[in-house]
């Protein structure tokens, strides 16, 4: 095999991960953080304690977070095919790392709101400020730095288990290592799949320090 | 300005239920300084908490300004607590905003247009002392700049209460005793009416003019400080001005005098020497200049029984020094 022809089906895979694992991304940003902050209110000594509430929450994160992310992908396959009407490729695969990443992110934004100090909060509130407030300006602000690391946590675990969703037609890096370097004894490829999931990592890991240091005044 | 009647709290844990506040009644005049003593655990921080409804209090009233505070909810208590301002020991400010960001969110939080909240927060930095600092971080500052942007946040909505819960104590001496006069000089200044807990004696001595002594979620004892300091029984005057214990010479006659006032400036000793013909010893004591007045006490003795000098007694006791 030429470098050219690894050259382009490595840039076809990096492809296929960077939109698997961006999509999937964005989407467990916004259900981390939704699933994250309802955990932080409506639990004990909360901003808004809803006992039950705090408990089926739990419960549901803690399901998805003990399910071995090989078994969820296969798992859920009902569910992509409803979603999005397919269980190969690309798109079917952002389903299943979505519903993987959110629980994982999802403690992640709880431990990093917790690190809030009362304190803090209880000085907003004896301002007199809602709790919409508190939540939106105090919370996630004081946290934004310690979320912005659990995100680029998240990512990088995403890169992971999409490798992973490629062994069931996910496309990506991942696909590529299987067909070519397991089943096809293609150590450069093999080689080459290696670097640019370490280049990829590195990278993601680079920017979201730099962001964290542009964001934290502690 | 703050009426608390009846006040009780209890936390319930696992392991039984602590009462933070057994019935408390207080009352801060307007313009005063109440200051409430006490060691760590006796309650005073609930007691606080509970004047701003940071803890909803399971029995008794408290009044702020006329408004009681104890059945209000949602948007009413809101509007009630841009009337109290509150300072804390380790400053609760924001660390991702500036100085100047900390002190515009409570006028953010009371709904202040924008070009209004611009030109306030200049004042209020101006106020206490830290105009240079407004673009720095709260990470950038020391322990009594802190406090300032906690003192200029909590002044923000012009409140006419500020709740202080240990504001000090973080605080090296110095420090404290600067931050102490800034909030004696707000108080004179604006009127400020201050409730404040602390288990410092200086902040009472230097700041209070009325203070109480809390202990197992009860006040032992309250009142003016000048009033206070004339009980003999009392253990803010004990621990105000101490005295040694002194062994009585056999025939002596031991007295404890406190004189706060004017009367702190009088010599008394020296008359009660001249005007009985006595060897008056003093045995111990000291002079100390409080917020509200300046006060004295001493450790007396006088030479010969109680009966012999019955008459500089009486003198001491008709002076209105309490003996």
């Amino acid at each position: 095999m030429t470098w050219q022809e690894i050259y382009e089906l490595l840039d076809v895979g990096v492809r296929e991960t960077a939109w698997m694992v961006g999509v999937s991304a964005l989407l467990t940003a916004v259900g981390g953080l939704l699933v994250g902050v309802l955990l932080v209110l409506t639990g004990a000594g909360g901003l808004l304690p809803l006992r039950p509430l705090n408990a089926v929450l739990g419960l549901i994160v803690n399901v998805g977070r003990s399910l071995p992310f090989i078994i969820l992908l296969v798992a859920v396959i009902p569910f992509t095919r409803v979603v999005v009407g397919t269980t190969i490729g690309t798109d079917a695969a952002i389903v299943p790392l979505t519903i993987g990443a959110i629980p994982f992110f999802a403690r992640i934004v709880e431990s990093a709101l917790r690190e809030v100090p009362p304190d803090v909060v209880a000085a907003a509130t004896a301002m007199g400020a809602t709790r919409t407030r508190i939540v939106g300006k105090v919370l996630l602000r004081e946290a934004l730095p310690a979320l912005v690391a659990g995100l680029t946590i998240t990512v990088i675990a995403l890169v992971g288990y999409s490798a992973m969703a490629g062994v069931v037609g996910g496309g990506g890096l991942g696909d590529l290592a299987i067909r070519y370097g397991y089943q096809r004894f293609e150590t450069e490829v093999m080689i080459a799949t290696v670097v640019a999931l370490v280049i990829l990592v590195q990278l993601v890991q680079m920017l979201g320090d730099l962001l964290v240091r542009r964001l934290s005044h502690r | 300005m703050i009426e608390i009647g009846g006040l009780r709290k209890a936390y319930r844990s696992r392991r039984g239920s602590v009462q933070a506040v057994d019935g408390v009644d207080l009352t801060v005049g307007e313009g005063e300084v109440f200051g409430v003593l006490g060691r760590s655990g006796a309650g005073k921080s609930t007691l606080l908490r509970c004047v701003n409804m940071l803890e909803r209090p399971d029995a008794g009233t408290v009044t702020v300004g006329g408004v009681e505070l104890t059945g209000l909810r949602g948007k009413r208590l809101r509007t009630a607590r841009h009337g109290i301002g509150m300072i804390h020991q380790h400053f609760a400010l924001l660390s991702s905003r500036t100085v100047a960001g900390n002190v515009a969110f409570a006028l953010e939080v009371t709904g202040a247009p924008r070009a209004e909240r611009k030109a306030r927060v200049a004042e209020l930095l101006e106020l206490v002392g830290l105009s240079e600092r407004a673009d720095a971080y709260p990470a950038q500052l020391s322990g009594g700049q802190k406090q300032r942007v906690g003192i200029a946040r909590a002044l923000a909505a012009r409140p006419r209460v500020l709740l202080s819960d240990e504001a000090t104590s973080a605080l090296d001496p110095e420090t404290t005793e600067s931050i102490l006069r800034l909030l004696l000089d707000l108080n004179r200044r604006l009127g400020l009416t201050v409730l404040l807990i602390t288990h410092e004696m200086t902040v009472v001595k230097r700041i209070c003019t009325s203070a109480a002594v809390m202990r197992d979620g009860r006040f032992t004892e309250s009142g003016a400080i000048t009033d206070l300091l004339r009980r003999p029984e009392s253990e803010l005057a004990r621990d105000l001005f101490p005295l040694e214990p002194v062994t009585a010479a056999a025939g002596d006659t031991i007295v404890d005098i406190t004189v706060s006032g004017d009367e702190a400036d009088e010599p008394i000793i020296a008359e009660l020497a001249r005007r009985f013909a006595l060897d008056v010893r003093i045995l111990g004591g000291s002079v100390e200049t409080l917020a509200a007045t300046r006060a004295g006490r001493w450790r007396l003795a006088l030479p010969g029984a109680p009966d012999d000098n019955r008459e500089a007694l009486d003198y001491l006791r008709k002076r209105g020094v309490a003996a």
